[in-house]
């Protein structure tokens, strides 16, 4: 059976020499309607994640409210320990002396955000994850180093593996390979 | 070692409209200048006949390939036995207290806050190449960041350690975080010196962080090219798994940047709370309001002179002087030169407004006692090493010139440092009554400690340079695409065919 087949069958995996045939190839495969993409290159480049109809704005959201946070806590803690509950009176200043609270406001708030960011810059990406079926592809070390890939995945409801590797090849790649989720 | 020439890739679509004749700008200059580094242009901040492999392989071979120089064990030799010394002058203070220093009433604040100052002041230098540099768009300083940023954790270690101690009764120092405890009472949040609590924890966690992301990708890169089995393991872990994903990289290229945009006013925020901790009490000499700039300028300037003196060697040692070029060097020392007037123009201001202020203390202060008082030996040294010095930037020759942009570093670290024994010392041994006047003298625990941190800045430093790479691959590799852009694929294949 073709599903049986498949179903151990991870996607189809190409592997260019630069990332302008990359980009190209990606662009390509969004236009024909595949929405499994991932492509993979040395170095961010820039516009290739809109190339495979990829946009997440997540980031910088989760940044700005977790800063916000902070900056309330860090206000917060100072106001609620020194004006309620513990009032010292520090020179004669306000209980409410907001200006002596900002620097801890600030660090509070740079703190909570650079945190949460690194966190779920991790967590959305999945990292940690020791394997990948993706790290069987032939050549994927040179993914780090020069080599640029494209792969459309199995789960995609347009797969199909003689119709993607037509597409695929027009593209020009050096290599397409299929890749297993198992090793 | 042989590169491969990037690959000839006839089927890409031609350049578009807007994309051409800046190419065939950039095509007409390159015909006129021959592939060397060339200072002038941006780009050239690498040798151009770099490829994505070769700068992979140059880095990676230093941590994976290189073998373990004489050089090297002999550095962590030393680096150890000051470390040593370090541990052994930690142990004093633990087990006997402050009494072993030569802080006394009233100059409480002696080597301690001095060194901690100056170390958490070199460290910023590193920030500001990670962050503010990177806002910027100063693409040079992409091959000294990652050393750079290595060299401001290891830093912030070290003056860490200074109050640390210097709080005496160490079983204490939770007092100092926001934790109710059994007295009901919280830390003096409207202190400065909690303040710095906060920073200086917000500051090394932030850098750490920072750093770390930028990491991930490389030593997912090491990961790919080790071939020992237990080096692939260690950096595997390290890499958490990292694929170069495109998904990966629109998450991180967003929360890299959005790091460095938070930690820019981290780091002017870290030295101006630092600089509170003087300008807020009453003591002339110390009540200015000139110091959060300038004190943030003075970290800015010692923190590029420690640059300079990690990067030349460095370069040498690891053959790093196609990445780290003379570009860099003169590019450092510009800055240097530039925040050097920043503090010195402070030094002058601390000086008029002396005068103008027409405040007896301060007019006795900044000028009978800090120009020709006991301690006038260390003033008009610091002036001669921070003032007058580095002025000699101003010319090319010197810029680049490395025998003597090491000197000018050296020499600019040790002002900085005496910058701060100026500030602390002379102002509290005379303040305003003459009966509570006093002297300060070092002991030998004192100088025992900060050599040892020394100890400890380059134990780990030695220990970064074999284990992690020391520039920042990734960055490299876009920075050789950029230049492949500017200068045009076809041209750099015209050149090697």
């Amino acid at each position: 059976m073709l599903v049986k087949e498949t179903s151990a069958l991870y996607g189809l995996i190409a592997e260019f020499d630069t990332p302008e045939e990359l980009m190209a190839a990606a662009e390509k495969a969004r236009d024909a309607g595949y929405k499994k993409l991932d492509a993979f290159a040395p170095f961010p480049v820039e516009g290739l994640s809109a190339a495979i109809g990829f946009k997440d704005k997540y980031i910088p959201i989760i940044m700005l409210f977790a800063g916000l946070f902070g900056t309330a806590w860090g206000f917060g803690i100072q106001i609620f320990s020194l004006g309620v509950h513990y009032p010292l009176n520090i020179g004669g200043r306000p209980m409410w002396s907001w200006p002596n609270f900002v620097p801890i406001a600030f660090e509070a708030t740079v703190l909570t955000a650079a945190f949460t960011g690194v966190f779920s810059m991790f967590g959305l990406n999945g990292l940690p994850q020791p394997y990948h079926p993706v790290f069987n592809a032939p050549n994927f070390d040179r993914a780090s180093t020069d080599k640029f890939f494209l792969l459309i995945e199995a789960k995609d409801p347009k797969f199909d593996l003689s119709g993607t590797r037509q597409l695929l090849q027009s593209a020009n790649p050096v290599l397409i390979s299929e890749i297993d989720v198992e090793r | 070692m042989v590169s491969p020439a990037p690959k000839p890739n006839l089927e890409t679509p031609p350049p578009r409209e807007e994309d051409r004749s800046l190419l065939q700008i950039a095509r007409s200059h390159f015909r006129t200048t021959p592939q060397k580094v060339d200072p002038e242009r941006e780009f050239d901040v690498i040798s151009s006949d770099h490829t994505y492999e070769s700068l992979t392989e140059h880095i990676g071979a230093i941590v994976l390939k290189r073998p373990v120089s004489i050089g090297w064990v002999l550095g962590v030799f030393t680096a150890l036995s000051l470390l040593g010394l370090m541990v052994t002058a930690v142990m004093m203070v633990l087990l006997k207290g402050v009494g072993v220093w030569g802080i006394n009433i009233p100059i409480a604040w002696g080597f301690d806050i001095i060194n901690f100052v100056w170390w958490i002041g070199i460290g910023h230098a590193g920030t500001l190449i990670s962050a503010i540099l990177l806002l910027l768009h100063q693409n040079w300083r992409t091959s000294i960041n990652r050393f750079a940023e290595a060299m401001t954790l290891f830093a912030v270690a070290c003056a860490g350690l200074f109050p640390l101690l210097h709080i005496n009764r160490h079983q204490y120092a939770y007092w100092m975080l926001p934790l109710p405890n059994s007295m009901g009472l919280w830390p003096q949040f409207r202190s400065p010196l909690e303040w710095d609590v906060f920073a200086i924890s917000t500051y090394a966690s932030v850098s750490l962080l920072f750093w770390y992301v930028g990491l991930v990708p490389d030593v997912a890169a090491l990961r790919d090219r080790a071939t020992h089995p237990f080096a692939k393991k260690f950096y595997g872990t390290l890499a958490l798994g990292w694929r170069n994903s495109a998904l990966h990289w629109h998450r991180y290229t967003a929360l890299y940047l959005i790091l460095a945009g938070v930690s820019t006013p981290l780091v002017l925020s870290v030295h101006s709370i630092i600089s509170f901790d003087f300008a807020y009490a009453q003591v002339p000499g110390w009540h200015s309001t000139i110091f959060p700039p300038y004190f943030v300028a003075g970290a800015v300037f010692a923190g590029f002179a420690m640059v300079l003196i990690l990067a030349i060697p460095l370069r040498a040692l690891f053959h790093l002087k196609d990445l780290i070029t003379m570009k860099h060097l003169e590019n450092c020392a510009k800055v240097m030169l530039a925040t050097g007037m920043i503090v010195f123009y402070g030094y002058i201001m601390e000086v008029f407004f002396g005068w103008y202020a027409a405040n007896t203390y301060e007019k006795y202060m900044t000028f009978d006692n800090r120009m020709f008082g006991p301690y006038g030996w260390a003033y008009w040294s610091l002036i001669f090493c921070n003032g007058f010095v580095p002025q000699i930037l101003w010319f090319k020759k010197a810029r680049t010139h490395i025998p003597t942009l090491f000197i000018v570093s050296l020499i600019v670290s040790v002002g900085m440092w005496l910058e701060r024994f100026v500030i602390i010392v002379t102002s509290l041994h005379r303040d305003f009554l003459p009966s509570s006047w006093g002297m300060y003298y070092p002991t030998f625990w004192d100088y025992a400690l900060y050599a040892g941190t020394f100890g400890l800045f380059l134990t780990l430093f030695l220990l970064f340079c074999r284990l992690l790479p020391v520039i920042a691959i990734a960055e490299m590799r876009e920075l050789v695409h950029h230049k492949m852009h500017t200068s045009g694929i076809a041209e750099s294949k015209e050149v090697k065919d």
